[in-house]
């Protein structure tokens, strides 16, 4: 029951992603082909408010709902992992017309062949863990 | 109740995802989905293989709830929020898919040319469904983070590697679309 709270943010932002089309393979071809300020006034507007919270969060203005403050844990440095890795995700998400979020909202909508993609997707993971130490990071 | 119906403009869109994000902190988490990957290779049993696998997954219960969360929202979207599935792409889209071999764009939310049942069963569909499924999963977990992860949270915090990774986001999703698409269809 705990667990609870997270069910409801999932299955509010599975909503958002869903009636905003993000979940369209379409909308993201038409993103990088720059045809529609669709995406990039989603992507856009949620970073420019997310920037506003988290500099309460780091001001210490807004607290966990215990009270505590709320640090966000920087990203692991590295050019080389977050640019080659970013490139490599990027060619699956043109391709795909995904990213992590909108697969598992795809499967709730009953799309059959989005198992496979998410089957790629852990296989994916996996290899990256097996074979990251002959990576450059 | 005419607006839930309609398709979604980003301007409400956007804004809500933030608070999905800050939700997310204020319950004491983060706002990643590409870590599930790992941990659903942990259930798969890939700690037997692997000593990063091994670690305590049920730890990780609240973002596979979340996860779960997004399922339900897909079908509570589907089912009863979306009586029209079609999408208004702009005319320059539609003529662009089907000078390249897509037929109706946008008048479902997929195309039958990668996720119809027909084409899953294909071995050229099969192939660049679980191919794109890997360079997602490969490509998140090197870079450490998502759309959600580096593009939403990590370009909030004004995170520097976060940049780097959504610059590369698009430099993949650039030459997918403009150069590698166009000969796969």
């Amino acid at each position: 029951m705990k667990q609870i709270k997270f069910l409801l943010v999932g299955v509010l932002f599975g909503i958002v992603l869903s009636k905003s089309e993000v979940i369209s393979w379409y909308r993201i071809f038409e993103m990088f082909k720059f045809q529609s300020f669709h995406m990039y006034g989603i992507i856009g507007s949620a970073v420019v408010i997310g920037i506003v919270i988290m500099y309460f969060f780091k001001k210490g203005s807004l607290k966990t709902y215990k009270g505590e403050t709320i640090i966000v844990k920087p990203k692991e440095k590295g050019i080389a992992k977050n640019l080659i890795g970013g490139i490599i995700f990027g060619l699956g998400w043109a391709l795909g017309g995904v990213c992590p979020g909108p697969i598992f909202v795809l499967i709730g909508k009953g799309v059959v062949a989005i198992l496979i993609v998410l089957l790629g997707a852990v296989l994916g993971a996996f290899l990256y863990h097996v074979t990251k130490h002959k990576l450059p990071h | 109740m005419d607006y839930i119906l309609q398709p979604w403009p980003w301007y409400f869109a956007g804004p809500m995802i933030a608070f999905c994000m800050y939700l997310m902190y204020y319950f004491g988490k983060k706002f990643g989905i590409s870590s599930n990957l790992e941990t659903l290779c942990a259930i798969g049993g890939a700690g037997k293989l692997n000593d990063y696998f091994k670690f305590d997954w049920r730890k990780q219960k609240w973002n596979l709830v979340f996860i779960l969360g997004l399922a339900i929202g897909g079908l509570i979207a589907n089912d009863w929020l979306t009586p029209n599935q079609t999408i208004a792409l702009s005319a320059q889209t539609v003529q662009d898919l089907s000078e390249i071999g897509f037929a109706n764009a946008g008048s479902t939310y997929l195309p039958d040319e990668i996720y119809g049942v027909n084409t899953l069963f294909s071995i050229k569909g099969f192939l660049i469904l679980i191919l794109a499924g890997f360079l997602i999963g490969f490509g998140t977990r090197y870079a450490g983070g998502c759309t959600s992860g580096h593009a939403i949270a990590g370009l909030s915090s004004l995170s520097f590697e976060s940049l780097i990774a959504v610059i590369g986001f698009f430099i993949g999703g650039l030459i997918m679309t403009w150069f590698i698409l166009p000969y796969l269809f």
